[in-house]
C-alpha cells in the first residue's frame, strides 16, 4: 500500500548553521530527485529547499526504506555527515505529512506567519520535480490540492492581511491618510536601510516625486540618483515641507529637525492638506508634539512597532482559521487516497475469479468435445458468474467512505482472496 | 398600499442589518446582501411615493407621514447616487439606517390623505421639494462621512487602531466624500430656496414672509455657504470639516422637524 511520507527540518528543529549546509540549490536537487526516485522503495518524491526548510515528500510502499534513502541521498549531496543532522530531521506519515505540507504552503509554519514567498517557492520545487518527471498521480493530486488549499487560507482568512514589517506598516498608514499614493510627493530625510526600503516601496505605489535632503549633500545627490529623485540641502527642508506630502526622516542626528513651531506655520500655507511623518530614526527626529496639530500625523519607530505587534496577533488569530480549513482538506485527501485503491483491488479480485473459473471451464470441457458454439455459451456463462459475484463486493468497496475509512473493506477483500501474494 | 409600506420598512431594516453585519465582518457576501435590500426597498418606497401621487395628484408632503416617507426615499437614493461615484461602504449601514428610520416613523404615525388643494399643485411646488428633500439627503450623507472621518482620525492619531481603523476607509476618501455631499446638497439647498420664492409669490405675492422655517433654512443655507467657503478659501478640511458637516446636520435636522413641532408657520400645514 502506498504511502504519503514526508522528512525535512526547518527552524524550528535545526539552527541555521546546520540549515544552511544542507540548503539544496536547484542542480541539486535535480540529481537528488533522480536518485531517489531510482531507489526501488520511493514511488514518487519532490524535494523543496528554502532558507528555513529542506522537505522531501514521497509516496513510497516501503516507509521505513524510503526514509533512509533520502537521508542517505541528503547526506551524501550535502557531503554532511548523517550522524550531524539524523537527530533534528523530522518524519511525518500518512495523514500527518499531508497536514505539514498544507501547513508548510499556507504558511501556518513560516517563522512569520502568512509570509507570501513560500507557495512560491513550493510550486518552482513541484515543476522542478514535473520536469525530472519524479512526481506520479498521488504528489501530482496531493500537490495541486496544496496550491488549492494554501490560496484558499489566503483569500478566506486574513493571515496575510496587514504588515508585518516596519516599512510595509508605514505604507499602510499612508493609504489610510491618503488613499491613493500615486502622485503624492516624498520628502525622504537623512539615509538608512528601512528608510530606504520605505521609499522603494512607496515609488512602487507610484508616489510622484522623491526629494532627498542630507547633511552632505553629495550622500544626498547619489541617493536621489537611486530612486530618480531630485536632492535638496539640509536647510531647504522647511520649504519643502510645504509641498510633499509624506516625510520619512532617518538621520544620526541628536537634535530635533523638525519642530512643531515649523509644521504649525507651514500648515496654513498647504491649505492644510495632510502631512504624514514616518520618524525611524533614534534618537527622534521629528518633534512628537506635532501629531498633536491638525492634519499632521506623526509615527516613530515604536509606533511602527506597536502596530506590526497587534498586527501578527491578528495574523495567530487568523492562522487558526487556517488549521480549520486544512483539518478539512487533510480528510478529503484521504478519501482521495482511499478510493484511488479501491479500483486496483477490484481489478485485482476480478481477475483473480475470472482466473479460477476459467480453470474449472477449461477442465471441464476438455474431456467433451464440444462445438465451437457450445463452448460460447460457456464463455458467456463465464461472465455472467463473475458479474453476479462482483457485483455486491464492487458497490460495497465503492461506496463514499463517509462512515470512516473504506481501506479496512479493501484489506478484508484483499486478505479473503489473497490478493497481496 | 398599506402592505407596501410595511414591505419598503422590512427591507430598509433588512438592508441595515446587512450593512451592520459587513461593518463587523467585512464579509462582501453581507455588503451585496444589504445593498439588494436597500435596492429593492427603495423600488418599493419609489412605487408607493407614485401610488401617492397618482391618487391625489399632489407630491405626498402632506403631513409628517408621507414627509417621513419621501425622507426615507431621499436618503436611500442619495446613498446609492454616491456609492456609484465614492465606494464608501460602510456609510451603507448608516444610510440604510437612516432610511430605515424614517421609513418606519412613517409607518408607525397614521397618515391620512390630505384633500388636493390647488395650492399644491405646481411645477414650482414640485422641484422645491424634490431639491430639498435630496438636498438635505446629501446632508445627511455628509455627517455620517463626518462621524465615519472622526472615527478613523481618532484611530490614527491616538495610534490605538481598534475596531475602525482596519474597517474604515482612508481619511482621504472620507473627507473628499464628506466634500462632495456638501457641495451637492448645498447646490440643492440653493435651487429649493430660490424654487420655494418663486412658488411663494406665485401663492401668497411675496418672496419671503418670515416664516420660521424659511428663516431656520436661511441659516441652514448660511452655515453650509460658510462650511464651503472655509474650504475653498483657508482649507478648513480634515477633523475641522468633519465636525462642521456634524453640526449642519443637526441644523439641518430642526430645521426639518423641530420647526414644526415648536414653532409655527404657514409650513406647518404640510407636516403637520
Amino acid at each position: 500500500m502506498v504511502e504519503i511520507i514526508l522528512l525535512g527540518l526547518n527552524h524550528k528543529t535545526a539552527p541555521v548553521e546546520i540549515r544552511e549546509r544542507l540548503a539544496v540549490s536547484k542542480e541539486e536537487a535535480a540529481a537528488m530527485l533522480d536518485a531517489i526516485k531510482e531507489s526501488a522503495s520511493v514511488n514518487e518524491v519532490v524535494l523543496f529547499s528554502t532558507c528555513n526548510r529542506v522537505e522531501i515528500l514521497m509516496a513510497a510502499g516501503d516507509k521505513a526504506a524510503a526514509v533512509e534513502t533520502a537521508k542517505r541521498h541528503l547526506s551524501e549531496i550535502k557531503k554532511v555527515p548523517l550522524s550531524q543532522f539524523r537527530d533534528l530531521i523530522y518524519v511525518h506519515e500518512g495523514d500527518e505529512a499531508v497536514r505539514h505540507i498544507f501547513r508548510v504552503a499556507s504558511s501556518l509554519d513560516s517563522m512569520m506567519v502568512g509570509e507570501p514567498q513560500i507557495l512560491g517557492q513550493i510550486k518552482e520545487a513541484y515543476f522542478n520535480a514535473t520536469k525530472r518527471k519524479t512526481s506520479g498521480v498521488i504528489l501530482n493530486r496531493l500537490l495541486h490540492r496544496t496550491f488549492f488549499t494554501a490560496k484558499r487560507i489566503r483569500t478566506e482568512t486574513g493571515i496575510g492581511d496587514h504588515a508585518v514589517s516596519i516599512s510595509y506598516a508605514a505604507i499602510e498608514l499612508a493609504r489610510k491618510i491618503f488613499g491613493q499614493l500615486e502622485g503624492k510627493k516624498v520628502l525622504l530625510i537623512g539615509a538608512g536601510e528601512m528608510a530606504e526600503l520605505a521609499v522603494e516601496h512607496l515609488l512602487k505605489n507610484r508616489v510622484k516625486e522623491i526629494f532627498v535632503a542630507n547633511r552632505t549633500f553629495k550622500n544626498g545627490v547619489e541617493l536621489a540618483g537611486r530612486f530618480g529623485g531630485s536632492a535638496i540641502r539640509f536647510e531647504e527642508i522647511p520649504g519643502f515641507i510645504l509641498q510633499v506630502d509624506i516625510i520619512i526622516s532617518s538621520t544620526g542626528s541628536p537634535d530635533i529637525i523638525v519642530t512643531k513651531d515649523q509644521v504649525k506655520h507651514i500648515m496654513p500655507g498647504r491649505r492644510n492638506r495632510p502631512l504624514f511623518f514616518i520618524d525611524i530614526a533614534v534618537p527622534r527626529d521629528i518633534d512628537p508634539a506635532i501629531n498633536k496639530l491638525n492634519n499632521a500625523y506623526v509615527y516613530d519607530i515604536d509606533d511602527l512597532n506597536g502596530i506590526i505587534d497587534e498586527n501578527l496577533e491578528d495574523r495567530n488569530k487568523e492562522a487558526i482559521k487556517g488549521e480549520r480549513i486544512i483539518d478539512g482538506v487533510v480528510i478529503s485527501f484521504r478519501q482521495w487516497l482511499d478510493g484511488l485503491e479501491v479500483v486496483p483491488t477490484i481489478i485485482e479480485l476480478r481477475k483473480k475469479i475470472d482466473s479460477i473459473v476459467t480453470a474449472e471451464i477449461q477442465r471441464t470441457i476438455q474431456s467433451m468435445n464440444l462445438p465451437e458454439s457450445d463452448r460460447e455459451a460457456f464463455d458467456r456463462m463465464k461472465n455472467a458468474l463473475i458479474n453476479k459475484i462482483m457485483h455486491h463486493p464492487t458497490l460495497l468497496l465503492k461506496r463514499d467512505g463517509c462512515h470512516g475509512s473504506n481501506s479496512a473493506y479493501i484489506d478484508i477483500t484483499r486478505k479473503l482472496f489473497n490478493l497481496d501474494e | 398600499m398599506d402592505n407596501l409600506i410595511t414591505v419598503t420598512s422590512l427591507l430598509y431594516v433588512l438592508s441595515s442589518v446587512g450593512y451592520i453585519l459587513f461593518l463587523f465582518f467585512q464579509k462582501e457576501y453581507l455588503h451585496r446582501i444589504g445593498q439588494i435590500f436597500l435596492a429593492t426597498g427603495f423600488l418599493c418606497n419609489s412605487i408607493l411615493i407614485g401610488y401617492y401621487y397618482a391618487k391625489t395628484g399632489q407630491i405626498p408632503v402632506g403631513n409628517l407621514h408621507e414627509t417621513l416617507l419621501v425622507a426615507g426615499w431621499a436618503v436611500a437614493g442619495v446613498f446609492f447616487a454616491f456609492q456609484y461615484k465614492f465606494r464608501v461602504k460602510v456609510l451603507g449601514g448608516y444610510a440604510a439606517l437612516l432610511a430605515a428610520v424614517c421609513v418606519v416613523a412613517s409607518f408607525l404615525i397614521p397618515g391620512r390623505i390630505v384633500e388636493t388643494r390647488t395650492i399644491f399643485n405646481s411645477f414650482w411646488l414640485i422641484a422645491h421639494v424634490v431639491s430639498i428633500f435630496v438636498g438635505h439627503a446629501a446632508f445627511a450623507m455628509a455627517c455620517g462621512a463626518g462621524l465615519l472621518y472622526i472615527a478613523q482620525e481618532n484611530a490614527i492619531k491616538t495610534k490605538k487602531h481598534g475596531f475602525f481603523y482596519k474597517r474604515l476607509p482612508s481619511l482621504d476618501l472620507l473627507d473628499s466624500t464628506g466634500y462632495a455631499s456638501i457641495a451637492t446638497g448645498f447646490t440643492l439647498l440653493t435651487i429649493g430656496l430660490i424654487t420655494g420664492f418663486i412658488y411663494a409669490k406665485s401663492v401668497w405675492g411675496r418672496f419671503w414672509s418670515w416664516d420660521p422655517k424659511e428663516v431656520w433654512s436661511g441659516i441652514t443655507w448660511l452655515l453650509y455657504a460658510a462650511i464651503l467657503h472655509g474650504r475653498l478659501t483657508v482649507g478648513w478640511r480634515g477633523k475641522k470639516a468633519a465636525a462642521m458637516a456634524i453640526i449642519g446636520f443637526a441644523v439641518v435636522l430642526f430645521t426639518f422637524f423641530g420647526v414644526n413641532f415648536f414653532l409655527k408657520g404657514h409650513h406647518g400645514i404640510f407636516t403637520r
